[in-house]
C-alpha cells in the first residue's frame, strides 16, 4: 500500500491516492492534498463548505451523496464544483474529504 | 519477444483469423527496437502478455477493483486500471484506458491515424482498441502520469477530446447514414456529431443517476444497433410512400439484378423468386405481384426494410422521411435486459435537432429528479410507469407505442378523471348498504 506525506504526516493510500484509514482524516490532511488535486493555495471557505457536506452525508448514510444532491443541498452549481475541484465531486471533493473511493462503470 | 513463456497464448497464432497474440507481440518487437523516447514502460506490451498467460492459467483476472483516474476538468473519458501483481508485471502496473471521442461513422485519413499512433507510441502501451463497443476509439493502457500529457496533446495537437465514461451522457455513436448507404432516412452522421457538441457538459462531467447514451441509426435495419444499446435511440423512417420502379423490379424477376445485391451469392438458392422471397414474406402481407407490376399496400407497410433490402435497385424509401424515437434500452443488471420502447412514432430530424433536444432535455430532467443511484432510464420507466414517462414528454399515448393493450385490469385513475373524486364518506354509504 503506498504511504502519502502530507505536512509531514503519513498517511496509507491506494494508487489512486484515496485514503484508507477514514479515521485519520483531519482538515490538515485536506488542506495538504490539495495542490494534488490541482487546487491552488489555502482552501477557501466554498471549500470546506463541499468537504463538510460530503462527510456528514457519509457519516448519516455510509455512502457519497449523488451529485444532483450535492448541489441542490449546498446551493453549488456543477460548474461551480469543478471550478473548486478540478477533478470534479468524485475524484476531487470526495478524495479531500477522506471517502473511499467511488466505484461501478467510471 | 515476451520474457517469460506463453505457451497457451501462443496458440492463438494459429488459424487462420487475424491473431491478437500476434499483433501484441509484434508492437512488443517493435518497442524493443524503436528509438522514440518512450514515456510508458518500453516491456508494457511484454507484462500485458504475460499477465493473460498467468490469468489463462489461473482463469481468473489480475486487475484490481476499480481505479480512478482522469485529467482535471472532467469527470469521466478515463478508465483507472492496476494490476493486482504489480512486483510480477511492473511495467503494466497501471494500465489505464482513455476513451477518445471517434468521428461519426469512423471515418478517417491516414493522416489524422498516424499522428495518433505517433502520440500513443510515445506516451502509451501502442496498444489501442478500434473502436470500443459505444464506439470511442480506445487508448490501452499507460501511466497516471501520462494521461496530462496524453490529454495536452491530444487537444491542443490534434483537436481532439476525450468520450465519455461514468455517470454521464457517453460517446454518441451513428450508422454509417447518408455517406454510403441509400437507405439513410435522416443524416444520422450530423445528427449525432450536433448533439454531441451540443452536451459536451453533459458528456464530461457526470450529473445523471448512471450513463446514458444515444445512437442513431439511418433506418430499421439498424446498423449501430440503437435499439438495443441505447437509452435513446433515434432510428430512420418515411411516412410517404415505397417509391418503386417497375422496370427495375422486372430486371429482378429476369434474374438481370441479383437479391439482396447477391448477399447470398455462396450458395445456389435457385433463380429469385419474387413471390416466395418477398411477397410472402412481407410481415403485414401488404404487397402484391401481378406479374408485371408490383403493388405495395403503403398504409398496411410498417417499414420492416425486407423488400427494399431484397430489392435494393427497385424499391426506395420514401420521400418524406424522419425517425422514430424510442427509449429505455439497457443490459440486464438491475432488472433484466431491455430493448428500446417506441415513444415517438415520427419526427422530423432536421437542423438545429430543436424538436429532438427539447424532448431529450424533458427526459433528462425527469431521470435526474427521480432516477436513484443507478437506475437506467429504462428502469424508471419500469417503476414509475410508461404513462407517467409520456406524461414527463408531453406527447399524448397512442396505440403506436405499445404490441399489445395490458391483459391485467389494475389499471389506475387519476382522481380528476373520475366524477366525485376520492373523498368518501362511509356513512353515506351505509345509508343505502346495511352492515
Amino acid at each position: 500500500m503506498p504511504q502519502l506525506e502530507v505536512e509531514g504526516k503519513a498517511y496509507e493510500v491506494d494508487e489512486d491516492g484515496f485514503l484508507q484509514e477514514l479515521d485519520k482524516w483531519s482538515r490538515d490532511f485536506a488542506q495538504g492534498y490539495a495542490a494534488i488535486e490541482g487546487i491552488e493555495g489555502v482552501l477557501t471557505e466554498e471549500h470546506w463548505k463541499l468537504i463538510d457536506y460530503i462527510r456528514n452525508y457519509y457519516t448519516q448514510f455510509g455512502i457519497a451523496p449523488m451529485i444532483r444532491k450535492m448541489c441542490k443541498d449546498t446551493g453549488l452549481s456543477l460548474k461551480q464544483i469543478y471550478e473548486l475541484f478540478p477533478s470534479g465531486p468524485a475524484k476531487g471533493a470526495c478524495k479531500l474529504a477522506g471517502l473511499s473511493k467511488p466505484t461501478g462503470c467510471v | 519477444m515476451a520474457k517469460r513463456k506463453t505457451p497457451m497464448l501462443d496458440e492463438l497464432e494459429n488459424g487462420k483469423w487475424p491473431s491478437f497474440i500476434s499483433d501484441i507481440k509484434q508492437e512488443a518487437e517493435a518497442r524493443e527496437k524503436t528509438n522514440v523516447d518512450l514515456q510508458a514502460p518500453k516491456e508494457v506490451c511484454n507484462d500485458l502478455l504475460d499477465i493473460l498467460e498467468l490469468s489463462y492459467k489461473d482463469r481468473e483476472g489480475h486487475w484490481k477493483h476499480g481505479g480512478v483516474a482522469g485529467v482535471f476538468g472532467y469527470g469521466g473519458g478515463v478508465i483507472g486500471r492496476y494490476c493486482d501483481q504489480p512486483e510480477q508485471f511492473p511495467a503494466a502496473k497501471d494500465f489505464h484506458t482513455l476513451r477518445v471521442n471517434q468521428p461519426s461513422s469512423y471515418f478517417y485519413k491516414t493522416e489524422y491515424l498516424r499522428q495518433l499512433c505517433e502520440l500513443w507510441e510515445r506516451r502509451g502501451s501502442g496498444l489501442t482498441n478500434m473502436h470500443g463497443s459505444t464506439g470511442d476509439i480506445i487508448l490501452l493502457g499507460t501511466t497516471t502520469p501520462q494521461l496530462e500529457e496524453v490529454f495536452w496533446e491530444l487537444t491542443h495537437n490534434l483537436k481532439q477530446d476525450l468520450g465519455g465514461s461514468g455517470s454521464v451522457l457517453r460517446s454518441p455513436n451513428c450508422c454509417i447514414g447518408k455517406a454510403r448507404c441509400e437507405f439513410a432516412c435522416y443524416d444520422t452522421q450530423q445528427a449525432c456529431r450536433a448533439l454531441t457538441m451540443e452536451y459536451q457538459d453533459e458528456l464530461h462531467r457526470p450529473a445523471f443517476p448512471y450513463k446514458f447514451k444515444f445512437k442513431f441509426d439511418g433506418c430499421p435495419n439498424g446498423c449501430v444497433a440503437s435499439i438495443a444499446r441505447a437509452d435513446m435511440s433515434v432510428i430512420g423512417t418515411w411516412r410517404d410512400d415505397i417509391r418503386i420502379d417497375q422496370k427495375a423490379v422486372q430486371a429482378y424477376v429476369g434474374g438481370e439484378f441479383k437479391p439482396d445485391a447477391g448477399a447470398h451469392a455462396g450458395r445456389d438458392w435457385g433463380p429469385f423468386d419474387i413471390e416466395k422471397e418477398v411477397i410472402d414474406l412481407c410481415p403485414t402481407h401488404c404487397m402484391a405481384w401481378n406479374g408485371e407490376k408490383l403493388g405495395i399496400n403503403n398504409r398496411e407497410c410498417n417499414r420492416c426494410m425486407h423488400c427494399i433490402n431484397t430489392m435494393p435497385r427497385a424499391l426506395r424509401i420514401g420521400e418524406d422521411t424522419g425517425a422514430s424515437i424510442l427509449f429505455g434500452a439497457k443490459a440486464p443488471i438491475l432488472e433484466g435486459a431491455q430493448l428500446g420502447t417506441l415513444t415517438i412514432p415520427f419526427m422530423k430530424i432536421e437542423e438545429p435537432y430543436d424538436e429532438l433536444k427539447g424532448l431529450i432535455e424533458k427526459v433528462w430532467d425527469w431521470w435526474s429528479e427521480e432516477g436513484r443511484n443507478r437506475e437506467r432510464l429504462g428502469e424508471l420507466i419500469q417503476r414509475m410507469g410508461f404513462a407517467k414517462f409520456l406524461e414527463v414528454c408531453e406527447i399524448k399515448a397512442d396505440p403506436r407505442m405499445i404490441r399489445e393493450p395490458r391483459s391485467n385490469p389494475y389499471i389506475f385513475w387519476k382522481e380528476t378523471d373520475v366524477p366525485g373524486g376520492w373523498e368518501r364518506d362511509i356513512k353515506d354509504f351505509r345509508k343505502k348498504h346495511q352492515k
